[in-house]
């Protein structure tokens, strides 16, 4: 009684949020326009979507066809021996699956503590004025080509390394198998550490825009409770925890498949042997060095079933990621801790 | 509206300049040429640097002949022209009998030059040139003789005080010409070398020292690293100021590698040279003989299949066992003798177009 209908004099509309429709012949228009503009950019962006996984699926079909000789010959000893003799036409994968695997796992080790501290200072202590230049510095290693990293591990790295560090780290570490034996400079060691450089800026990077996208309410509500400085650190480090993960992956799929810096560096020799000092081989580098050589069938097509071997790690690495991930975030509903 | 208007016209303007601008670029340089010949080669690293001092003179001389070259070593140059992706070839390693059947005509080879492998080394403490044996070398490259004070070594050099390190042997990590001339040496002076590793332009490698890519490579990692022993080309040891070793030869002198020994390599090779051109100069006989010695080939069809491209090369190749020869001796390569140059032109004028040779004379 006595309210005022929809519309009439100056009372609140009922519904205040919805757009006033044109009346008439307008609004018949609009409905009778067909609609190609949704379903064209749903197909389209559908098609490269598929377009790009298919691509995947094609390079790997492509290389398990061309790979046929040596898996009929050797079968899955391929993966177990460590043989590679083009002239007796023998070929094993496990010299160079170990070269790549020790290289990078170095390479994380030594740059995921580097890298983690960057990012903090970066996103947690550092004022705005003097993290963007040195973010933009961390980002611009990133931007070295893999061959000049390699020419400065040739001509300035190794020499320093074999002057000073090595015979230092013999002199303190030698009773470990890892550091016994002739240094010169070049060899597993060496590699993985311009791998670590190489892999620095891309975790770093990474890690700075996840830790940044952590909310501050979750530092706030941390430093409320009355944790420290380093405790409020922690919690967000947490938040973040599979970015961080995900950084990381990414930084080993760059040192796995980095070729010319870990050619130039590595000895190219195939062994495996327990020092960290000597010579060793990675599948990159391999087949980087030997592909345009490779005049006999077998001998080709046993480099592109390591590529096939080399894709299948990188493969597997993203899955085993992917399931951590997975594993430490379910028990999240609201940002719990499990 | 206007602004979007303007912004377009602007846009299309300056496409369509840049275009014309390209288009005129394009047919500038190949203006009014129409006859202009491109041929495109690929093979061996050794001779690399005298191809390319080659093909600029001679593009001077015959300006509608261009040649490129791209050297990714002798096994690529083979696979290279058996595919026909190239129309010649490079190689140090003569090909082999199931590689020339395997391609789809007949291949010849063209010996070009002659070059020589030897066997640098960094030794601060060693001033004098060092003479090494077969055996020695042999020895080192099988892992048998580890410390440069042993005495294989010491044995040919007497006087010179070696220090009591190890040897860092360099070898090459790509398959090379190169490579393939010095298993193909050791294969001769050793036993042992020929049984188990055997002749390759990439082998089993022992399980010593360190590899590198190219010559470039492994002439970095010889000079970089002390105590280190490694074999290349000649020229790349001369350029980065290394010094190298003369070896004992099969006649028991020791020779130092350079222009006269290489040609006194090949003068007796050309006596024995089968009529394909096919030959080993390696350990040859001659005391003055250099015996980690190689011709180099250029590998191209008896039955070329473009008669501009046909002609166009084998002009080339006669001006180049010609006049090219003169070019060879700065850059450290020794030129043919004559009799080899001889049987070089027989290969070149037996090349034919449809049945009918290219160069009459």
């Amino acid at each position: 009684m006595g309210q005022p209908l929809a519309g009439e004099g100056s009372a609140p509309s009922l519904t205040p949020n919805q757009p006033h429709l044109p009346l008439g012949r307008a609004r018949s228009s609009l409905r009778a326009r067909p609609r190609i503009g949704d379903p064209l950019f749903k197909w389209s962006t559908g098609f490269f979507a598929v377009l790009i996984a298919g691509l995947a699926v094609l390079i790997m079909v492509e290389m398990a066809i061309n790979s046929k000789l040596p898996f009929a010959k050797f079968g899955f000893g391929f993966l177990s021996r460590s043989v590679w003799d083009p002239v007796k036409e023998q070929f094993a994968a496990l010299p160079f699956i170990y070269g790549t695997a020790v290289s990078s796992v170095i390479a994380l080790l030594i740059s995921v503590p580097v890298s983690l501290g960057v990012a903090i200072f970066l996103v947690e202590k550092a004022p705005r004025k003097l993290s963007n230049p040195i973010l933009f510095l961390v980002q611009l290693l990133a931007a070295i080509p893999s061959v000049v990293y390699g020419l400065w591990g040739i001509f300035v790295l190794a020499p320093t390394l074999r002057n000073h560090v090595y015979p230092a780290l013999q002199s303190t570490f030698g009773f470990l198998p890892l550091f016994q034996g002739n240094q010169n400079g070049l060899g597993l060691l060496t590699a993985g550490l311009i791998l670590s450089i190489m892999v620095l800026p891309i975790i770093t990077a990474v890690t700075t825009d996840v830790l940044r996208a952590v909310p501050g309410t979750q530092r706030e509500a941390s430093l409320a409770l009355g944790s420290t400085k380093w405790e409020a650190t922690l919690i967000v480090l947490q938040n973040a925890r599979s970015g961080i993960s995900g950084a990381i992956i990414l930084g080993l799929g760059r040192a796995i498949g980095e070729t010319m810096a870990v050619t130039m560096v590595i000895g190219n020799r195939s062994q495996i042997s327990a020092s960290l000092f000597d010579p060793s081989y990675s599948i990159a580098s391999v087949i980087a060095n030997e592909f345009t050589e490779a005049t006999s069938e077998i001998y080709l097509q046993s480099l592109i079933e390591l590529g096939l071997i080399l894709f299948f790690v990188t493969f597997i690495i993203n899955m085993l990621a992917r399931l951590l991930v997975w594993s430490v975030t379910r028990g999240e509903g609201r940002g719990g801790h499990a | 509206m206007k602004n979007n208007y303007l912004r377009v016209t602007a846009t299309v303007l300056i496409v369509g300049a840049l275009s014309l601008a390209l288009i005129g670029c394009g047919s500038g340089s190949t203006g009014g040429a129409n006859s202009e010949v491109k041929l495109q080669g690929a093979g061996a690293t050794f001779p690399n640097p005298l191809y390319q001092k080659w093909f600029s003179e001679y593009n001077k001389i015959t300006p509608s002949a261009k040649f490129d070259y791209q050297s990714i070593g002798s096994g690529g140059g083979i696979k290279q022209i058996t595919a026909k992706t190239v129309d010649f070839g490079g190689s140090d390693a003569p090909m082999k009998d199931e590689e020339l059947k395997a391609a789809p005509g007949e291949i010849l080879h063209i010996p070009t030059v002659l070059g020589a492998v030897v066997v640098t080394y960094n030794l601060p403490s060693v001033t004098t040139d060092l003479k090494l044996t077969p055996d020695a070398i042999a020895g080192i490259y099988l892992g048998k003789i580890t410390k440069w004070n042993d005495a294989a070594i010491a044995s040919s050099n007497p006087g010179v005080s070696f220090p009591d390190t190890a040897i860092n042997v360099v070898r090459r990590s790509d398959g090379s010409g190169t490579s393939y001339v010095w298993t193909d040496y050791l294969s001769k002076v050793s036993a042992e070398w020929k049984e188990k590793i055997g002749v390759g332009a990439m082998v089993n490698w022992p399980a010593i020292g360190t590899a590198a890519k190219g010559n470039e490579g492994v002439t970095g990692q010889v000079k970089q690293t002390p105590n280190s022993l490694g074999y290349v080309e000649l020229i790349y040891a001369e350029q980065n100021k290394l010094p190298y070793a003369s070896v004992k030869n099969s006649s028991g002198e020791f020779v130092k590698p350079s222009l006269e020994s290489v040609t006194a390599a090949a003068a007796g090779a050309a006596g024995q040279m089968p009529d394909d051109l096919r030959v080993s100069i390696t350990n040859a006989s001659g005391k003055d003989a250099y015996p980690v010695s190689s011709f180099t080939y250029f590998l191209v069809y008896k039955n070329q299949d473009d008669q501009a491209k046909g002609a166009a090369l084998v002009n080339f190749l006669w001006w180049a066992i010609h006049d090219g020869e003169q070019m060879t001796k700065p850059l450290l390569y020794a030129p043919l003798p004559a009799e080899v140059a001889a049987k070089a032109e027989q290969k070149i004028k037996s090349i034919t177009y449809q049945g009918k040779p290219l160069r009459a004379s």
